[in-house]
This record gives structure tokens, sequence and C-alpha cells, in this order.
């Protein structure tokens, strides 16, 4: 169980483990980043979690540390619920160690995160973009990158252009009336 | 001339009847626009509709362009059916430089003709940034009758189109001048 692999957790990495979390029955583990590759392997190896769900990261912008990232994991082998969520804070400018060499499906999810978020990540093999192209020189999902887009040319590759917002971003208005109140309409962004 | 006459100077009998005359360029026209032998340039949720216009409930082969080319070289229109993303932008301009002339494009759908709904980094705001479209058709997606309707729309374009005559005259303006001859 999810309760007894947090407990193990503490057991092994003590004050390395800063804090838990449990949320309708799902556990997550807020750890020091220093030791969060120790603790992947001792989760794969001794815990038995074979099955890496999902990594992900997150951009705390005007908060320091500003980046997070989250590692989902869960254990096929063992039935029942086991699932845990892994979650470690650094600051910019730091690198990751790559869990691809624990979990070979990290490879894909790595990369997915440095070409949305530009972390990087030390020990993956493949480190290139995923979705946008090589030479694509902005971070779309960070924070301070504006929902329509920078301008940027790649010459026979690609390029891009800022996409006309009608002065804001198109949002649904939740509202009984009918579909032409409710259909996506261009709002102010304060 | 006497009436023996005409009547020797008539065409043969047998095919009486079985002759049309025309212009040159109507009759181009025509055929044109009957043979459109389109390049399913299926990128997203479009494509399906695309597909169900080629299939028997629709049926596009009773507009003549059911011969879908997956080679750009053996295409007449290229319908763009779908989201067309900056990474793939290029790839679909250099698949139009591809085709021979004559040639026509349908912006099927909002995000061919426009974007639709991504106002995004990732999204051509509409496939008209990088090649010329002949007819736009709305919906997202359209349903076959809108898509018919537009190959409909482009037929009409092509009947009334400028001769190829005129347009290679154009190119040769020594050939020009000749027949400008009064």
């Amino acid at each position: 169980m999810s309760a007894a692999s947090i407990s193990s957790l503490q057991d092994k990495f003590g004050d390395s483990i800063l804090s838990t979390v449990e949320f309708r029955g799902e556990h997550t583990a807020i750890v020091e980043k220093a030791k969060a590759k120790e603790i992947f392997q001792f989760c794969r190896d001794e815990l038995g979690f074979d099955y890496l769900i999902d990594v992900s990261s997150l951009d705390n912008m005007g908060e320091d540390p500003r980046w997070e990232m989250v590692y989902e994991l869960y254990a096929l082998s063992n039935g029942g619920k086991n699932h845990l969520r892994i979650k470690f804070k650094f600051p910019e400018g730091e690198k990751v160690d790559s869990v691809s060499d624990l979990w070979p499906t990290a490879g894909w999810h790595e990369r997915e995160v440095y070409d949305m978020m530009g972390i990087e990540f030390e020990g993956l093999a493949d480190h290139r973009r995923i979705l946008m192209w090589e030479g694509y020189p902005f971070f779309p999902l960070r924070k301070d990158f504006p929902l329509a887009g920078r301008p940027s040319e790649m010459p026979d590759v690609a390029f891009t252009d800022r996409a006309p917002l009608e002065g804001g971003p198109f949002v649904t208005s939740a509202t009984s009336a009918s579909t032409v109140h409710r259909e996506p309409r261009s709002r102010d962004m304060k | 001339m006497s009436e023996a006459e005409t009547q020797y100077a008539a065409y043969d009998s047998k095919i009486e009847g079985n002759i049309i005359f025309t212009k040159t360029d109507a009759a181009i026209n025509w055929m044109r626009k009957n043979s459109l032998w389109p390049m399913p340039m299926g990128l997203a949720c479009c494509a399906i509709e695309l597909m169900g216009t080629g299939a028997s409930r629709f049926d596009i082969s009773r507009f003549g362009a059911e011969v879908m080319r997956f080679s750009p070289r053996q295409a007449d229109v290229m319908i763009v059916a779908g989201t067309v993303t900056y990474k793939m932008a290029l790839a679909v301009k250099r698949v139009w430089d591809q085709m021979p002339e004559p040639k026509w494009c349908i912006a099927m759908g909002a995000c061919a003709s426009s974007g639709g709904m991504y106002r995004s980094y990732a999204v051509l705001q509409g496939i008209d940034n990088l090649i010329p479209v002949d007819v736009y058709v709305s919906g997202c997606p359209p349903r076959p009758e809108a898509l018919l309707e537009g190959l409909m729309k482009l037929q009409d374009k092509i009947e009334k189109s400028e001769s190829s005559v005129a347009h290679f005259r154009k190119e040769e303006p020594d050939a020009a001048e000749v027949t400008a001859h009064p």
C-alpha cells in the first residue's frame, strides 16, 4: 500500500523526505532534490514501483525556487492501489538527474519537459526537443511566454508568428443561456 | 449552293448529331472541372469528414473528384483539411510547390482557413499565409455536404477561368502581338 511505501521511505531517507500529503488515498512525498535519484532507485527496486506513469514540471514564477518536478509512480506487479507521487523543487540554472536509466519511458517525458519548460536533464541520452523543432528559440509553457506566441524564423524548417487574440484570450463563459452566449469570446487579460 | 450540294457537304451522316461545337477553352475548362484529382492534405479531424465525403454515402465521385492522389505530382486540387501547425506548414508548402499547374486549393474548416480555435504559438493562423486559397469551407469540421458545396464553387470558378491559351500568350509577348493583329 502507498501508506506503507511512504513510511518505508521515511525510515530509509529520514529528513530528505521534507513532507508528505495524503489526498483521497493518494500519497505524495515532497523530497530533497539532491536525494531524489536515490529515492527513485529505492522506489523501483525495493518498493516495486515498476511503472512510471508521467513526468511533468511546474513553473512557479515569482517564487523561489521557481521550478518543480512531479513524478507519478505506479506498481503494476503488487496489485491494488499503489500510486505514489514524488515532487521536488529547485532554483533556476540547476539541472535535474534523468531517471531514464531507471524507467526507459522517462526519455520522452523528459524531452517534453525540456521542450516546453527548458529544464535540462543530466544523463538523458537523447536530449532533443520532442514537439517543437530544433532551433525554436523559446520554451512555450513557461509563465513568461505569451499565450499568442512570439515571432521566430528558422530558414527551411519553420517560422512562427504572433496569433491574433483580439485583446485577450478566448474564454468560455459558464451560463445556462444559449450556446451563443457560452461560446468562446475574447476577454481582456489583466 | 443547291440543296444537293449542301447535303454532299454535310458531315458523315452516321455521326451527325453526336457532334458539339464549342470553344477550345470552354471544352478544356469543362474537362478540368469534372476531373479534379485532390491531394488530401488531411491534418486533423477535418480529414475524417474528407474521408466521409469520399465514401459511399456522400460519394465525391459524383463530382469527378474521387481520385485522391497521395503524390502531389498527380494532383490538381489540394484540400487542406485540418490544423496546420508551424511545424507542418513548410511541408504543406513543399507539397503544394510540387503540384503541377494549373492547381487549386480548398481550405477545409476553421483551422485551415484562419487557425480556428487554436490562437496559439504552435498553429499557423490560416493556410492562406503560405499558399493561395480558392475556396474556404466553414465549419468545425464542415459536414461532407459543405465540402461538396465548396467543390462545386471551385468547379464554377474553373468554368469561368481564363483560357489556357491566353495564359500562355501572356508568357510569350511575341505570340500575343501576332494574334492581336486586326
